[in-house]
């Protein structure tokens, strides 16, 4: 019992030594033609009202909703519509 | 949605530079860095144009091709962003963009160049959207708030549209097809509409 019971803390601390001794990736893994960098979030991801002065509402999540408050909103710029 | 474009009129454009102002005052741009700057010929001679550029996020970018480190990538917009965590601030790109938007800040003494600052189509970068890390790196992600640019949305003219390129090139086409072309575009007749008699005389009366 007692043998076993050194056995494995023998075990224990040589694996505790050891794994120090692990080899990491230091660098970036580089791919050619692929972005190597982190994601980005989708802009539709966001909360309407997660930022100040927010005047487009859209549904969490959702890219449809998200892209027709940007559409009216794109036409804000047409100045024919908002004069006629 | 299609692509985010930028599309300037220059029939339009008066050269006021509010573009480059609200760029700078928005994304808290540091000196000697210019996302938007506005482009003239012909200055001070008739036939002046200007017209106000920054990064086209070009469809087949030109930047991404060269980039040694791969840091740019395309968002589902079309928006071509980088990570500045990545770059090395080689210049590459630079050298390899057609508008000249890769800009680079004075990181130091003798010349040495930071990472790349470049118009990012309000749309920040990969970073929690509208975290203040986001905001330091690469500036106000107003995609991220339903808002569009606001160099394009702030223009006292509408000379610089942004948005979906479907959306503002209708509205662009709609802008020639009703003021015409040419010397139809300038003028009285363009600026308070056509005179209700066209053969009226002014009236005659005594000088003063």
């Amino acid at each position: 019992m007692r043998t076993r019971f050194g056995l494995l803390l023998a075990a224990l601390v040589a694996a505790a030594l050891v794994s120090g001794c692990g080899e990491r990736e230091q660098v970036v893994v580089y791919k050619q033609g692929k972005y190597q960098g982190k994601p980005d979030t989708k802009p539709w991801d966001d909360d309407p009202g997660s930022a100040l002065y927010t005047t487009s509402k859209w549904t969490r999540g959702d890219k449809a909703s998200w892209e027709t408050a940007m559409r009216s909103r794109n036409q804000a710029q047409n100045e024919y519509t908002r004069a006629e | 949605m299609a692509r985010m474009k930028f599309l300037c009129d220059a029939e339009r454009c008066i050269e006021c530079n509010g573009c480059v102002t609200a760029c700078k005052q928005e994304n808290e741009v540091p000196w000697g860095v210019n996302r938007r700057r506005v482009v003239t010929i012909s200055d001070g001679v008739p036939g002046e144009r200007s017209i106000s550029v920054a990064c086209m996020h070009c469809s087949d970018a030109p930047c991404m091709a060269v980039c040694p480190v791969d840091c740019f990538y395309r968002t589902d917009e079309g928006v071509v962003l980088h990570d500045k965590d990545l770059c090395i601030g080689c210049g590459y790109c630079f050298y390899a963009c057609p508008f000249g938007a890769p800009q680079f800040p004075q990181a130091g003494a003798f010349g040495l160049r930071g990472k790349m600052d470049k118009c990012t189509f309000c749309a920040g970068g990969p970073e929690k959207d509208n975290s203040k890390e986001e905001y330091a790196k690469y500036g106000s992600n107003r995609l991220a708030q339903g808002k569009l640019p606001v160099c394009a949305e702030m223009c006292s003219t509408k000379a610089l549209l942004g948005g979906d390129s479907d959306i503002i090139s209708d509205i662009y086409r709609q802008r020639v097809l009703k003021r015409g072309k040419g010397s139809e575009v300038w003028g009285w007749g363009t600026a308070y509409g056509k005179p209700d008699n066209p053969q009226a005389k002014p009236p005659q009366g005594a000088k003063s």
